[in-house]
C-alpha cells in the first residue's frame, strides 16, 4: 500500500496552529497595528535600520521562517478542506497551488533572510 | 450500466443552517487570513533583503489605512483563532493525561503570556 502523506501535512498543520494560538494576536498586533500607527509602540518602532538589526540575529531568523512558513501551511490545509466543505471539489489541484505556494513562500523567506547577512 | 435516479440531499449552504456549524466555519475563515498575512510579512522580508527603498515602499503599504483595518480584522481572527485552538485541544490531544479544563485553561494562560512576551520583548527594545 502507498504510504499516506496526510500525517506530514497534519503535522505542519498543527505546528502552525499552535504557534498562531500562542503569539499570532500579539504578532498582528505589534506589525499590523501599533507599529504602523505609532500606537504604544514609537513611530520608528519598524524602520528600517531596527528591522535589519533585528533579522541579522540568527535567532529572530529562525523564528520568522517559522512563523512564514508554518502560517501557510496551517492556513492551507484548512484553505483545502473549506474548498470542499463550501462545494468546490477542486481535487490535487488546489492541493498542489496551495502548499506550492506555501513551499515558495518558505524558500523565498529562507532566502531573504540568509540574504540579510548575519 | 444504468443510471438510477435516487435522490440526493443538497448541501449547499449546509453550514448556515446551524449554529454550531457557522462558528466552525468563522473558524475556519481564519485560514487565509493566516495565509496572507504570512505572506505580507513575507513581502516585507523580501523588502528588507532588497534595501531601503524597497522597504520604504512596502512600510508605506503597512501605513495605508485599509492595510491596518485588514490586520485588524486579521487580529480578531487570530484571537478567535487562539480561543478555539485552545478549546478543542482536549479533543485533538486525547493520549495527554491531563484534565480537560485544565488542559483550555493552561493553554490561553500560555498563549496569554506568550503574547505579552512578545509585546513585552517589542516594547523594550524599540523604548
Amino acid at each position: 500500500m502507498k504510504r499516506s502523506n496526510a500525517p506530514l501535512f497534519w503535522a505542519l498543520f498543527g505546528a502552525g496552529g499552535m504557534l498562531a494560538a500562542l503569539i499570532a494576536p500579539a504578532l498582528v498586533f505589534i506589525t499590523g497595528i501599533a507599529a504602523p500607527t505609532g500606537f504604544i509602540l514609537p513611530a520608528d518602532a519598524m524602520s528600517y535600520e531596527r528591522m535589519l538589526a533585528l533579522t541579522r540575529n540568527v535567532f529572530a531568523k529562525i523564528a520568522l521562517l517559522a512563523v512564514v512558513s508554518l502560517f501557510m501551511f496551517h492556513g492551507g490545509l484548512r484553505m483545502y478542506h473549506s474548498l470542499h466543505h463550501l462545494g468546490f471539489h477542486t481535487g490535487t489541484g488546489s492541493k498542489v497551488v496551495i502548499f506550492g505556494v506555501a513551499l515558495l513562500a518558505t524558500i523565498c523567506a529562507a532566502w531573504a533572510l540568509l540574504a540579510i547577512g548575519f | 450500466m444504468t443510471t438510477v435516479k435516487t435522490y440526493v440531499r443538497p448541501m449547499a449552504g449546509w453550514w448556515r443552517k446551524n449554529p454550531f456549524f457557522v462558528w466552525y466555519m468563522i473558524r475556519e475563515a481564519s485560514a487565509p487570513l493566516f495565509y496572507l498575512y504570512a505572506l505580507w510579512l513575507l513581502a516585507g522580508i523580501v523588502a528588507l533583503a532588497r534595501g531601503p527603498a524597497a522597504y520604504a515602499s512596502w512600510w508605506a503599504i503597512a501605513k495605508h489605512p485599509l492595510m491596518i483595518v485588514a490586520n485588524l480584522i486579521v487580529l480578531v481572527f487570530a484571537v478567535y483563532h487562539t480561543w478555539s485552538w485552545f478549546s478543542v485541544l482536549p479533543k485533538t490531544t486525547p493520549d495527554l493525561d491531563v484534565a480537560p479544563g485544565t488542559l483550555v485553561t493552561g493553554g490561553i494562560v500560555a498563549a496569554a503570556v506568550a503574547c505579552a512576551a512578545v509585546l513585552a520583548f517589542a516594547l523594550g527594545a524599540t523604548r
